[in-house]
């Protein structure tokens, strides 16, 4: 099936054709031809056009949308859920989520980890699991070279002589299968000293590092466990870990919630404060709670979006380094279709395993039992739940194969659409709703840029 | 040259070409 998306955003016309990835910027004529192209011959387009655009101007228009239609950029067919090196890829275990602490030192309001026990006891991983752990998935991996651990909880530091030897274990085991991991740690960053910091910023290939953004923000949705907040503890901590980070990886990621639609100003806080790699994410929760997005909250969410877009084009077009995750996008060099059908690949590629050595689908699904896969001490895996989880991709649920945005989101979080829906196959609607709108704005910030060098040739 | 459409970048390529070697 062919399928294109088009909108208008802070004055450019964006034209995108889902199946072929190609993306358009297009004038008012052939914005308003689209609208009938399929449906309607050229004549009878012109005619319906022609009180408000010139009619030659009209044909020009009509004549490069077939073109662009004859090259395969607009209204491409969708031919790849039967492609054999998506139907057929290898059964490969290719990274690990590894809680090596299920207790946490600061109490999060919206924490989807309870405080980071997950709804057990508090424990932290002794080594022998975590070995126990990276053999598994050395063994598993079949002929994947680059292998992810990300180190996570609860708050990882709070085992950090595990840590540091599970890194050496890890490159000791993968050096002599002649593969590589690449760590990653998430942290809250309370208990950062400089001899962790130095020791991060040389063996992490990235760190996580999560706060909220405004002070006033932070503390209120990030609290230590005896109720202060957290911001002054933590922000000159991070200052001095990204600024020994030189050229690697890292990202300073907080969580937006109701009380705080105006997340821009949390984004654009983090800029000032030295962090130019950030991401904010919406918080998930139910609607009971007070500070849950809500259905009527998205007109605001999106003007926010936009808001932010505009913002940063602008200072991406004046050689600003900002980099808001959600709006890095690579046209050109982006995954391969084969990564964008697999997503993120929890329960199949990627696994999450806790301190007793149970292994989960993600992180997200650590604590419900039903979702439990099998354990490292007993060495079963429950084949059929990892059947199920890999069955999940754009063609197997029914909303993404019709979405115009599934090739960019790969189908959206399982967790999130089972805990809403009770469904892993029925997307999460309002995540659905800011991924699109995220997506659009990622695409107008390029277009934008594009534009900009243009007028400066 | 296209006088109403810019084309700011021209996946069937990419689906001949799934070595899971990138980031999970």
């Amino acid at each position: 099936m062919s399928m294109i998306h088009k909108f208008r955003l802070h004055g450019i016309n964006i034209v995108v054709d889902v199946n072929s990835g190609a993306v358009h910027v297009v004038d008012n004529e052939a914005f308003d031809i689209l609208d009938y192209y399929k449906e309607k011959n050229q004549k009878h387009v012109i005619e319906i056009l022609s009180s408000k655009y010139d009619k030659e101007k009209l044909k020009e228009a009509y004549t490069e949308i077939q073109n662009l239609e004859n090259e395969g950029l607009l209204y491409s067919k969708d031919d790849y859920q039967y492609n054999p090196s998506f139907t057929n890829r290898e059964h490969v275990v290719k990274a690990l989520c590894l809680h090596v602490a299920h207790d946490c030192n600061l109490k999060c309001k919206y924490c989807f980890a309870s405080q980071g026990n997950f709804n057990g006891d508090a424990k932290l991983m002794d080594i022998e699991i975590g070995k126990k752990a990276l053999e598994f998935l050395v063994q598993n991996s079949g002929n994947r070279k680059n292998l992810e651990v990300d180190f996570f909880g609860g708050e990882p530091l709070m085992n950090w002589e595990v840590v540091k030897e599970l890194v050496d274990y890890g490159n000791k085991i993968a050096s002599e299968k002649g593969k590589r991991f690449r760590f990653t740690i998430t942290t809250n960053g309370v208990l950062l000293d400089d001899e962790k910091i130095d020791y991060i910023n040389k063996y992490m290939h990235n760190v996580v590092l999560s706060l909220d953004g405004r002070k006033e923000i932070n503390d209120k949705m990030r609290p230590t466990l005896n109720d202060k907040g957290s911001y002054d503890l933590i922000v000159p901590k991070f200052q001095k870990l990204v600024d020994g980070r030189k050229d690697k990886y890292y990202y300073v990621r907080g969580t937006f919630t109701r009380e705080n639609i105006d997340f821009s100003r949390d984004v654009l806080h983090f800029a000032d404060l030295g962090f130019e790699l950030n991401s904010v994410e919406p918080v998930v929760d139910s609607e009971d709670n007070p500070y849950a997005l809500r259905e009527e909250d998205l007109p605001k969410v999106f003007q926010e979006y936009e808001k932010l877009a505009l913002e940063y084009a602008n200072r991406k077009i004046n050689g600003d380094k900002l980099t808001f995750f959600h709006f890095v996008i690579d046209l050109n060099q982006g995954p391969c279709v084969i990564k964008r059908l697999v997503g993120c690949g929890a329960g199949t590629e990627y696994l999450a395993i806790t301190p007793e050595g149970d292994i989960y689908p993600c992180h997200q699904f650590v604590g419900n039992e039903d979702f439990k896969l099998g354990n490292l001490l007993t060495n079963n895996i429950d084949l059929d739940k990892v059947d199920q989880f890999r069955d999940l991709h754009v063609y197997s649920k029914d909303e993404c194969k019709k979405c115009w945005a599934k090739f960019y989101c790969s189908g959206g979080c399982h967790a999130n659409a089972y805990n809403f829906n009770k469904d892993l196959k029925k997307p999460y609607k309002l995540g659905c709703e800011m991924q699109k709108k995220r997506i659009e704005c990622a695409l107008m910030i390029q277009a934008k840029i594009m534009l900009e060098g243009d007028k400066n040739d | 040259m296209k006088k109403h459409i810019k084309t700011l970048t021209s996946l069937k390529e990419s689906a001949s070409k799934g070595c899971g070697e990138c980031q999970t």
